[in-house]
C-alpha cells in the first residue's frame, strides 16, 4: 500500500485557521460598523454580507473566479502586482473566508446587540475613544457569542468544497483540502481513501461541536 | 462655575424645549416619568444630539447647533451617573473607578482610585465585581467612577430609585455629602418630590418637555406658579376661585369664602392647599378665630404606618343633594396621634384652611 499523503489534512487546517482569523476580524469590524447604522443602505449591505450563506457555494466560487480571474477587476490588479490568486493556496483561504463570513457576522452582531448600550455610553462619558469602547467594553462582554461564531466559522471553513473547487481547483499538496480529496478519491474509485478522510473529517467536526457545547454550558456567567 | 443649557429636541410624544442655568447649588430636576428628564441629561452628556440648542460649561461650548459644534461625550468632562449605574460587569470595582484614568501612570491611578474609594465609602471593595456589591455599594462605586475624571459637571439620573427603601436615607446622606464637597454644577433628576426637595437646593420642574417652574425650592413649594406645578409638587387640593376683595376669595368648588395672606395681584383662577397643611379644629371656638373654618364629613380614609389620609366632603354630608356619595372635596394628611384624638368626635368635624397655607394660582 502506498504511503498515505497527509497533505489534505494540513492544507485543510491551515486554510481553515487562516480563513477563520480573516473572518473573525472582518466579521467583527462589519458587525461593529453595522451596529451604529440604520436605514435602507445598511439593510442592503446586510443583504450583501449574507449572500454567501444563501447562494450555492458553486455560485459563490464562480463569482469569485470572475472577480479574481485573469480578466476580473481584482485579478487584473493583482496581476499587475505580479500575483495570481486563482488555483493557488490563497484561493482556498479566500473561498473559505467568504463562505464562512456570514456566520461570523451574524453571531458577532447578535452578541454585540445583546450588550446593554448603557455600558458603551458610560465608557464614552468617561473619556473612552470609540476603539476603546469596542475593545475594552463591547468585545469582552460579547466574547462568549463571538467565540461561538468563531467555532461555527471554523467548522464551515473546514467543510468548504464548492467555492474552493471553483477558485482553487484540485492541486494535490497545494489546494487539495480534505473535502476535495474525498471527492476525487470517490471519483477515482478509491473508496478506502475516501472513507478514511471522511472519518477524519467527522472526528474533527465532532471535537469542535463538543468543544462548543462544553463552552456554552460551562462558561462562567459574568453578569 | 456655571452650566448654561438651552436645548430643543423633537421626541415622539412632545418636544423637549428647555433652557436653564445651573450654578454651584445642586439643581433638582423634578417631573413625572416621561417628562423628558433623562433625555435632557443625555443631551448635556453628549449621548443625544438635540435638534437645536447651545450648551456651555464655564464658557466652554459643548454644543452649538448654529455653529455646528457638537463636542463628543468623551471630550465633555461631564460625569454621569446612570439610573442602574451601568458598572462594567467584567471589571472589578477598582477597574471601574479607574476606567477614566487610563492616561495616568499606574501608581498615580492606583492612588486616585484609593482616594476616591475612601471618599465614597467603598474602601475594601476594590477587588470585587459589581454583581458582588449591594445596590448602595454599586451606586457609590458608580459615583466614584464618575467623579474620577474630575468632571466639570455632574449628572445624576434617578440615583436612588434602584435602591431598597431602607437603604435610601443612608445613600442619600452620602449624596448630600458629595454635593457639599463638589461645588460645581450638579443636576439630579428624580420623579420623587421629597428626594428632589432634600437633595436639590434649586429646582427645575419639568412637564412634557417644558420648564413648568424653576427657582429656589422653598419658593416653588410655597407659591407654585401654576396649577400644573402645584400638582407636580404633590399638592392634592384645588378649587376654582373668584376674588371678592383684596384678601378674600370665594372657593367655588369648596363652596366657601376664604381669607388669603397672599395679596392678589393677578386674577386667581384656582386656590390650593397641601394635604398636610389642613388643620383639624378639635374644640370649636378655641383660640377665637372661626375664620376659614369649614364643617366637613369623612368620606373614606387610607392609612400608612404613621399617618392617615382623610378624604373629606365639605359643608354637607356625602351623597346629599344628588351627588356621588364618593365625591371628595379635600384630602388631608395627619399624624395618627392627632387623628386618635378626634376620630371619635361626632361629624361634622371642622377644618381650618390657614391663610398662610393657601396659595392662589393664576390662569
Amino acid at each position: 500500500m502506498a504511503p498515505i499523503d497527509w497533505s489534505p489534512l494540513w492544507i485543510s487546517l491551515e486554510t481553515s485557521v487562516t480563513a477563520t482569523l480573516v473572518t473573525l476580524v472582518a466579521g467583527l469590524a462589519a458587525a461593529a460598523w453595522r451596529e451604529r447604522r440604520t436605514g435602507p443602505a445598511a439593510a442592503l449591505v446586510d443583504g450583501i454580507f449574507l449572500l454567501p450563506l444563501v447562494l450555492p457555494p458553486t455560485v459563490v466560487g464562480f463569482l469569485l473566479l470572475l472577480l479574481f480571474g485573469r480578466h476580473g477587476p481584482l485579478g487584473k490588479l493583482l496581476l499587475r502586482l505580479g500575483a495570481t490568486v486563482v488555483f493557488s493556496w490563497p484561493a482556498t483561504v479566500i473561498a473559505a473566508a467568504v463562505v464562512s463570513f456570514p456566520l461570523m457576522y451574524l453571531t458577532a452582531r447578535a452578541a454585540l446587540e445583546q450588550v446593554d448600550s448603557r455600558f458603551f455610553e458610560a465608557a464614552r462619558t468617561l473619556g473612552a475613544s470609540e476603539w476603546r469602547v469596542f475593545s475594552a467594553i463591547a468585545l469582552p462582554l460579547a466574547w462568549p457569542g463571538v467565540l461561538a461564531g468563531t467555532i461555527l466559522s471554523f467548522a464551515r471553513a473546514l467543510g468548504e468544497f464548492g467555492a474552493t473547487l471553483m477558485l482553487a481547483g484540485n492541486i494535490p499538496g497545494k489546494t487539495a483540502t480534505i473535502p476535495i480529496a474525498i471527492y476525487f478519491a470517490v471519483e477515482a474509485d478509491d473508496v478506502q481513501r475516501a472513507v478514511a478522510w471522511c472519518l477524519i473529517d467527522v472526528v474533527i467536526s465532532l471535537a469542535l461541536l463538543a468543544g462548543l457545547y462544553y463552552w456554552t454550558r460551562t462558561r462562567w456567567v459574568r453578569r | 462655575m456655571a452650566l448654561e443649557v438651552q436645548v430643543a429636541k423633537k421626541l415622539p410624544e412632545f418636544t423637549l424645549d428647555v433652557s436653564f442655568t445651573a450654578g454651584e447649588a445642586p439643581l433638582g430636576i423634578l417631573g413625572p416619568s416621561g417628562a423628558g428628564k433623562t433625555m435632557l441629561l443625555r443631551c448635556i452628556a453628549g449621548l443625544e444630539r438635540p435638534d437645536r440648542g447651545r450648551i456651555a460649561l464655564d464658557g466652554r461650548v459643548l454644543l452649538d447647533t448654529e455653529r455646528r459644534i457638537h463636542v463628543p461625550a468623551r471630550d465633555r468632562r461631564v460625569g454621569m451617573l446612570f439610573q442602574n449605574y451601568a458598572l462594567f460587569p467584567h471589571r472589578t470595582v477598582a477597574e471601574n473607578v479607574g476606567f477614566g484614568l487610563r492616561h495616568l501612570p499606574r501608581q498615580e491611578r492606583a492612588d486616585r482610585v484609593e482616594a476616591l474609594s475612601a471618599r465614597t465609602h467603598i474602601s475594601g471593595l476594590e477587588g470585587r465585581y459589581p454583581r458582588e456589591l449591594s445596590g448602595g455599594e454599586q451606586q457609590r462605586a458608580a459615583l466614584a467612577r464618575a467623579l474620577a475624571i474630575e468632571p466639570e459637571a455632574l449628572l445624576l439620573d434617578e440615583p436612588l430609585s434602584a435602591l431598597d427603601t431602607h437603604l435610601r436615607s443612608q445613600v442619600e446622606a452620602q449624596l448630600q455629602e458629595t454635593f457639599a464637597a463638589y461645588r460645581k454644577p450638579a443636576l439630579l433628576v428624580t420623579h420623587n418630590i421629597e428626594e428632589a426637595y432634600r437633595l436639590g437646593e434649586r429646582l427645575l420642574v419639568l412637564s412634557r418637555g417644558h420648564v413648568a417652574a424653576s427657582g429656589a425650592k422653598e419658593e416653588i413649594f410655597r407659591h407654585p406658579p401654576s396649577l400644573e406645578v402645584a400638582r407636580l409638587t404633590g399638592c392634592k387640593n384645588f378649587s376654582r376661585a373668584r376674588a371678592i376683595s383684596e384678601t378674600m376669595v370665594e372657593a367655588l368648588d369648596w363652596g366657601c369664602r376664604l381669607r388669603v395672606a397672599q395679596a392678589l395681584t393677578k386674577p386667581a383662577a384656582h386656590i390650593g392647599i397641601r394635604a398636610h397643611h389642613i388643620d383639624f379644629i378639635e374644640s370649636r371656638g378655641a383660640g377665637g378665630a372661626d375664620e376659614n373654618v369649614i364643617p366637613c364629613w369623612l368620606v373614606r380614609s387610607s392609612e400608612t404606618p404613621f399617618r392617615i389620609t382623610l378624604y373629606l366632603r365639605l359643608n354637607r354630608p356625602p351623597g346629599e343633594s344628588g351627588e356621588q356619595p364618593s365625591h371628595v372635596d379635600l384630602q388631608a394628611e395627619v399624624f395618627k396621634e392627632k387623628w386618635e384624638r378626634f376620630r371619635e368626635h361626632p361629624l361634622p368635624w371642622h377644618v381650618r384652611l390657614s391663610p398662610d397655607a393657601l396659595f392662589l394660582l393664576p390662569e
